[in-house]
């Protein structure tokens, strides 16, 4: 037959591939997809079930945030950068206000301090548990979704409590926090955090023994510690590698150096290690959302410098002063020095930095974030070649990327 | 972070190694900067990475700002963590601005993949300084960034294409001179069709 064919002039190639699984086929996953967790674009060249190349596709949600906050005075900036991981918004919040007053030399009062430290280890939590909630549900857990969300919805409340906000909070300011916890927040937040490990132990009482959970996730995604170092791949992912690298314990910032906590570290850096390490995680921020509230120290919630800081509402109506200093603040904003700092802090996905270039002006005449979504979407290709298509959305999921952050 | 006189004696000790190298240190708000000459950045880096003693061997970040109106104009920033002292250090490249006066920001958008050169299409010069992704993988992603928003070419990068951005925008948008606002914005009624 095959010399029939090619009488005729028809190609007998594809009759000569000794097996046609071997055919290389692409497809395309996404953007629009609920396993990508956002607009993250995939085209895998597949070998029948078998991933053999990968190319993320990203910017499909690319707001040009950092061009805009060249054009905001700085204390406009924040609800924006907020707005780049909508996951982990306090920590951008830090990032940015921690860089500024960095430029400006601005010292925070410790309650401020620990004020900020116990929202981020409540964001973090939050995080993780839209993390765990929505992982789970690809690998057909759904159950799961329904109790990480509940727990979640109790984080929302608090923040909701305490800002006004549920996300997007714009809590803290250049100079420490907008206004103080109000009362009763402390017990209900006391409440949630003892709550919390016994919770924890009930995700991993319905994920540990699971056995549909356990194979999709043990072994698979395998990434080693040296590879992931050259990657640039930071927190969960790296830890659950071995690596104790995290940047609470290794830099000084915030009310870190007097918190007591453990840095949970895996062995082999597959999927189940990393699901090991964010779970336990989450335990380590329970503690230490306790532990601030126990040292919360008294006094000033937010520095008490008039030409960065707004001046006490109460004192408007009887200090000329206080007065032109907030029409000052409000209308041009203040003026920062030249000069350039990059500050970072240890996200949940890992060392979130931000990058200011002042000028001079009221405005920021740089502002770039080191998105750690962005960086560690580079290992998503080791993680996934010559693995199933399963594993691959497996992986996706541990990877654990906010595509607000990656195009920002 | 090194201190001060730390600063000073690893200058000292890349000036032995690569002369010239490095052109000057700044200790600004407790952070530690080297500033190199563009040509030479990779011997630095590769130093800082694999002089025994010192192994600042990961990189968290690779950025960029516009001085603009200062000269030269780009900055490029590599922030090495040596992660065995713990401490951080800024290595900072500043690169000419191939075209001073005006029209590069509607500078050369590279249609499709492949490697651009140091000038676009259109034959506007782009700045450009040697990429690093040999030595550090995962500026990978972070030098596309920059080439995306700055135009700053990475010579040797293996795909140096837009990565945020379309493939067939026109401009730097992260440019201090490129305007904010002047794009239309397109609704359904006055969008062009492709024929």
């Amino acid at each position: 037959m095959t010399e029939r064919l090619a009488e005729v002039g028809i190609s007998t190639d594809i009759l000569d591939t000794p097996d046609r699984d071997r055919e290389i086929m692409t497809v395309n996953v996404g953007p629009h997809h609920p396993a990508t967790h956002g607009v993250l674009r995939l085209v895998v060249d597949l070998e029948g079930e078998l991933v053999r190349e990968l190319r993320p596709v990203i910017g499909y949600v690319h707001t040009g945030i950092e061009k805009s906050c060249e054009d905001k005075s700085y204390w406009k900036v924040i609800p924006f950068v907020e707005r780049m991981d909508y996951v982990s918004y306090f920590f951008q919040m830090e990032a940015f206000c921690g860089a500024v007053e960095r430029l400006i030399d601005l010292e925070i009062p410790p309650r401020a301090k620990y004020l900020r430290t116990l929202f981020l280890e409540l964001n973090r939590i939050h995080s993780h548990l839209v993390w765990l909630g929505t992982t789970a549900l690809d690998l057909g857990a759904i159950s799961m979704l329904w109790y990480c969300f509940r727990e979640r919805d109790k984080i929302l409340d608090l923040f909701e409590m305490a800002t006004g906000q549920r996300m997007h909070t714009r809590y803290f300011q250049v100079g420490g926090v907008i206004e103080d916890i109000p009362v009763g927040f402390e017990a209900k937040c006391r409440k949630f955090a003892e709550e919390m490990p016994i919770r924890v132990g009930q995700y991993e009482a319905l994920l540990d023994r699971n056995e549909v959970f356990l194979q999709r996730t043990k072994g698979t995604g395998v990434v080693s510690r040296e590879r992931l170092l050259e990657l640039g791949v930071t927190g969960p992912l790296l830890r659950a590698a071995g690596e104790p690298w995290d940047l609470r314990k290794a830099f000084d910032y915030l009310a870190y150096p007097e918190m007591d906590f453990k840095i949970p570290v895996g062995t082999v850096g597959d999927n189940y290690d990393r699901y090991r390490v964010r779970v336990a995680e989450m335990v380590e921020s329970a503690s230490i959302v306790r532990q601030c509230l126990d040292a919360l120290p008294d006094g000033p919630y937010i520095a008490d410098d008039r030409k960065y800081v707004l001046p006490p509402r109460s004192e408007l109506s009887t200090s000329m002063e206080s007065l032109i200093h907030h029409f000052k603040l409000v209308t041009e904003g203040y003026r920062v020095a030249p000069g350039e700092v990059y500050y970072s802090i240890e996200g949940p996905r890992g060392e979130l930095g931000c990058f200011v270039l002042a000028d001079g002006s009221a405005k920021p005449a740089r502002v770039h974030f080191r998105d750690p979504s962005f960086v560690n979407l580079q290992a998503f290709r080791d993680m996934a070649l010559d693995s199933y298509v399963a594993d691959m959305i497996a992986s996706l999921g541990m990877l654990d990327p906010i595509l607000g952050g990656v195009d920002r | 972070m090194p201190d001060a006189p730390g600063l000073e004696l690893i200058r000292g000790e890349i000036e032995r190694d690569c002369p010239g190298a490095v052109l000057a240190t700044s200790y600004d708000r407790a952070q530690a900067a080297l500033l190199v000459d563009p040509a030479r950045v990779l011997d630095v880096l590769r130093w800082l990475k694999e002089q025994p003693g010192q192994r600042y061997d990961f990189l968290s970040s690779l950025h960029a700002a516009d001085y603009l109106p200062h000269t030269p104009r780009f900055g490029v920033h590599y922030e090495l963590i040596n992660r065995e002292r713990v401490e951080r250090i800024r290595v900072k490249a500043m690169l000419e601005d191939a075209s001073p006066v005006g029209g590069d920001d509607a500078g050369p958008a590279p249609v499709g993949a492949g490697v651009v050169s140091e000038t676009g299409p259109a034959g506007q010069p782009l700045p450009s300084i040697d990429s690093c992704v040999d030595l550090f993988p995962t500026a990978d992603a972070q030098e596309r960034e920059v080439f995306d928003f700055f135009g700053i070419v990475f010579r040797g990068h293996p795909n140096l294409t837009r990565i945020l951005m379309p493939d067939d925008y026109v401009g730097w948008p992260q440019r201090r001179d490129f305007p904010v606002g002047g794009e239309p914005v397109t609704f359904t009624y006055s969008e062009r069709r492709y024929d």
